[in-house]
């Protein structure tokens, strides 16, 4: 099938990014640290790839569930030592 | 211990007037909101809980020392970071751990070619697209994949396998949410390298969360 206008725009725009240059820039493009050259670049080759949008969606979820992992809490032993050290440290 | 639950810490100015007044309760909170995140930052630099603790504590006193003349030109975190980082450099020396990496300070990435290279192809006409397509991972959320303490566990065994500058970057960035000035500025790394050094620990959590959630969540 002949591509659309729209598709030969995108891919003209999308330049010679390959899969793997996506996949080795999502994390500059994530961070807001590629050029406005390259972001377009990197945005319309997303718009013709659902491999690469999905692997975006997957590096974002990534992130999103480290941020989201818990601590341990300060043991109760731990925590008392400190605030004594705290307090001496204050009285002196 | 007095402290309630869910006080929320107060802003910086609050914490640092507090800290130099001796203020016990703002200290309480102060250890409440940061102990887990020291730790969990220790443990990228030195070989054992049991060192890292002690980095922890080190790093507490050197709060101490230091909160008189601090005068507030970072944020009270990445000054309390940077406590623990050299703290802890200066224990993994003497553990160590730095044998062959310098002081996890180079700007040596580490490594060689990107870590996703093998996911290519790298012959005829294909080049450069996915050998195997990343899949749409289904409706999970976060927080179901954090429910698992099974996936808890490959994913806090999978940072602590990484190389150590590639774990103390991820761990400022994606588990505690320092920005990548401050993260430049504690770690003493230019910000392409610490691009490049996140971008490769991602892409290694990611992997193993992608066998996760293929193949244990389904």
């Amino acid at each position: 099938m002949k591509p659309t206008f729209k598709e030969q725009l995108m891919r003209y725009l999308a330049g010679n990014f390959s899969c793997q240059d996506v996949a080795n820039l999502v994390t500059d493009y994530l961070e807001g640290a590629l050029s406005p050259k390259q972001r377009i670049r990197f945005q319309m080759h997303l718009g013709l790839c659902f491999a690469c949008r999905n692997f975006l969606k997957q590096m974002k979820y990534t992130v999103v569930t480290l941020n989201q992992l818990p601590t341990d809490p300060v043991p109760p032993l731990i925590k008392a030592e400190l605030l004594r050290r705290f307090k001496s440290w204050k009285a002196e | 211990m007095s402290s309630l639950p869910f006080q929320p810490l107060p802003d910086d100015a609050g914490v640092i007037k507090g800290l130099q007044e001796g203020d016990e309760h703002i200290f309480e909170m102060v250890v409440d909101r940061y102990s887990g995140s020291l730790l969990r930052l220790a443990l990228a630099y030195v070989p054992s809980r049991a060192v890292a603790e002690e980095v922890v504590q080190e790093t507490w006193l050197g709060v101490f020392e230091g909160i008189g003349r601090f005068e507030g030109r970072s944020s009270f975190q990445t000054w309390l970071f940077r406590i623990l980082s050299n703290r802890a450099k200066t224990r993994g020396v003497r553990e160590s751990r730095y044998e062959s990496i310098g002081l996890g300070t180079s700007d040596d990435p580490e490594e060689g070619p990107s870590l996703e290279s093998s996911l290519f192809i790298t012959e005829g006409s294909g080049v450069g697209h996915w050998k195997v397509p990343p899949e749409h991972w289904e409706a999970d959320t976060p927080e179901r994949v954090l429910l698992s303490k099974e996936c808890r566990e490959h994913i806090e065994a999978a940072i602590a396998s990484l190389p150590l500058t590639q774990r103390q970057v991820i761990t400022l960035r994606d588990l505690e949410g320092v920005s990548s000035d401050d993260i430049c500025n504690i770690l003493q790394i230019s910000e392409t390298n610490q691009r490049v050094l996140l971008h490769r620990a991602r892409t290694k959590v990611r992997a193993i969360l992608d066998r996760y959630v293929k193949h244990e969540l389904k």
